[in-house]
């Protein structure tokens, strides 16, 4: 009792000396690479709501953050919509999808739910290799950051630096509080025990499709952003490979945890950003051997680790 | 000849690739469900031991000139082995936690395996020959037949049923269904359980390895050809359901014929086909074809 709220209570100063850090980290980091780090910490905070909050593993949600970055990226370019526009399309286009895939997925459970979700992925995956649109293997090439509101020139690395930041607070304190309302409770209750929650009156199908179409639109948004950051709407963004990432970096800084997915994503991009130029091709080796230590040894990951250290200090 | 306007020569040879899918589909399958049965685990590094079945054979004939048939027996064993000491060295340590841990580790074990194999190996792909006794081919009068292909099938079907027939009708399957039912009671019998989830995991690694090598002289030999393959396969599972081996069969089968018929009549749909029927079969009968809940 007295451990946790001393936990809880140190939240919001937490909260406050990362968002200080993340206001001036452009001015000491690359910020390309930061806004890297930002998609992705977003990507893995949508993807720890259904895995660590529902206890739901999507082997599939390569999917959402592929097509909002595809349809982000045909309405910007093509259509000739502003960024935020755009960025909007795209998390719609990932929410309906997330509704059709959840509401396949989820008339099975456990490990037929990762199977569906990555099959269906792998439809997508197949439908963005095939259709002209999507550009085949070149993806959706020279997408302009354009305007913000028809005013701001995100061409400038800050100014789309802040635009992400932003955004990526938006969707953290969407998760957040899904988390803690009393929406995010029954989602725990069903992870916990589900009949039990069936017979409480509960309909878990629901919860679970809103928790899939919420996490698949926020993982949307990510994909969205990245495009307009890089300017490019990629296939491998649609491969099981950004799938698989997604969920190594979730275990990795902490399944369950609200900051874990954020400091597994800041974690994981560093790594192959350094290792791309020394190691090569050995990064998919490396990710294997940390996917496998993880599961084996190090199921809570570094903020849950860091969490029973806090813990047993504040006992002692 | 022609029938619904397709000549019979290009129906008769697409059947017959989509029966070759069909049955590395089946053998896959088959692996996939008798570990899930008694380890709970999917084992997703399956399409990886699939390629290193293959790869053993290729390395086999090219670095120390060890034949097909050698390699068609030794492969197996030899990436069963790898199984064995993967069963026992990680897996084994996942058997009280929650299912979804299988699948993790056994996904970062496939980046590991297909990471170390595409840095030897490259991504280009290595061609097997086709063996001196199966080369050549039979006319068939409506297509022509090579007799590789027809090996394959075959091979594929004695496997099969061979191992349905050891799961159905012998004392060790009894055992082995009976742990699936119940593992703990069957401990209590007295039979050596761990023992036969180590020998499970390793069989059905072993049939991954031997569909590989029988696909080596078909397909290019490549390091990724595995991961693309077991991504179907998953869809197959949940089409047929776990609950059957002569369901597993049959549908990998089945599904085969049907994405080689969908590339005569709507070739763009060959590659999502399986996917599409999996998502029919999801809202007409969730529990899959011949699965029990």
């Amino acid at each position: 009792m007295n451990s946790k709220s001393y936990l809880e209570t140190k939240l919001p100063l937490l909260f406050g000396v990362l968002f200080v850090i993340g206001l001036v980290a452009p001015f000491a980091v690359y910020p390309t690479f930061l806004m890297k780090i930002l998609c992705y910490a977003l990507f893995a905070c949508a993807f720890n709501l259904l895995l660590g909050f529902a206890g739901l593993l999507s082997f599939g949600h390569a999917a959402f953050l592929g097509t909002a970055g595809y349809v982000c990226g045909m309405m910007v370019r093509d259509v000739g919509v502003t960024p935020e526009v755009g960025i909007l399309a795209g998390t719609v286009a990932a929410g309906l999808l997330g509704w059709l895939f959840g509401t396949l997925a989820i008339r099975r459970t456990g490990i037929y739910f990762a199977m569906i979700t990555l099959a269906l992925a792998q439809m997508v995956f197949f439908l963005a290799l095939q259709i002209k649109e999507t550009g085949g293997e070149d993806g959706l090439q020279g997408v302009p950051r354009g305007h913000l509101f028809g005013v701001v020139d995100l061409s400038d690395n800050l100014a789309m630096y802040y635009l992400v930041f932003a955004i990526f607070c938006v969707g953290f304190f969407v998760i957040y509080r899904t988390i803690h309302s009393p929406f995010g409770q029954i989602l725990k209750a069903i992870r916990e025990n589900e009949p039990r929650a069936v017979s409480l009156g509960y309909d878990v199908n629901k919860f679970k499709l809103i928790a899939f179409v919420i996490s698949a639109a926020l993982a949307g948004t990510a994909g969205a952003t990245k495009t307009l950051v890089f300017q490019l709407a990629s296939l491998s963004d649609v491969h099981w490979h950004a799938s698989g990432e997604v969920v190594l970096m979730t275990l990795l800084g902490g399944l369950g945890t609200i900051l874990g997915p954020i400091v597994g994503a800041a974690t994981i991009v560093s790594l192959q950003t350094q290792l791309a130029d020394s190691v090569g091709s050995w990064v998919t080796v490396i990710m294997g051997v940390i996917f496998v230590i993880c599961v084996l040894s190090f199921r809570r990951g570094i903020v849950g680790e860091l969490q029973v250290l806090i813990k047993r200090s504040g006992v002692n | 000849m022609e029938i619904f306007g397709i000549p019979t020569a290009l129906l008769g040879s697409q059947l017959l690739v989509g029966l070759i899918n069909g049955s590395f589909y089946a053998i896959l399958s088959l692996g996939l469900a008798i570990i899930f049965g008694l380890l709970n685990i999917i084992n997703f590094c399956h399409g990886a031991q699939y390629m290193m079945g293959a790869f053993v054979a290729w390395i086999a004939l090219t670095r120390f000139g060890i034949n097909y048939w050698v390699a068609l027996i030794g492969a197996p064993l030899i990436v069963g082995v790898v199984g064995v000491l993967i069963e026992r060295l990680m897996l084994r340590r996942l058997y009280k936690l929650d299912h979804l841990y299988g699948l993790l580790l056994t996904f970062g074990l496939a980046l590991i395996i297909e990471g170390i194999f595409r840095d030897q190996f490259g991504i280009s792909g290595e061609s097997y020959e086709v063996p001196e006794a199966l080369t050549g081919g039979v006319n068939l009068g409506f297509m022509f037949l090579p007799i590789y292909r027809g090996w394959v099938i075959v091979a594929s079907l004695i496997v099969c049923f061979g191992t349905w027939y050891m799961i159905e009708r012998t004392k060790l399957g009894a055992y082995l269904r009976a742990g699936t039912e119940n593992s703990q009671m069957v401990q209590a019998l007295g039979i050596n359980v761990p023992l036969l989830i180590t020998f499970t995991y390793g069989y059905g690694v072993a049939l991954a390895a031997f569909a590989g090598v029988l696909a080596a002289p078909i397909f290019q030999v490549n390091p990724l050809m595995g991961s693309n393959l077991i991504i179907v396969v998953f869809a197959v599972v949940v089409i047929g359901g776990m609950g059957s081996i002569m369901g597993s069969i049959l549908t990998g089968l089945g599904l085969g014929l049907v994405e080689g018929m969908t590339k005569v009549f709507y070739p763009e749909a060959s590659s999502v086909v399986v996917f599409v029927i999996m998502v029919i079969v999801l809202l007409v009968r969730p529990a899959g074809l011949f699965g029990k809940s």
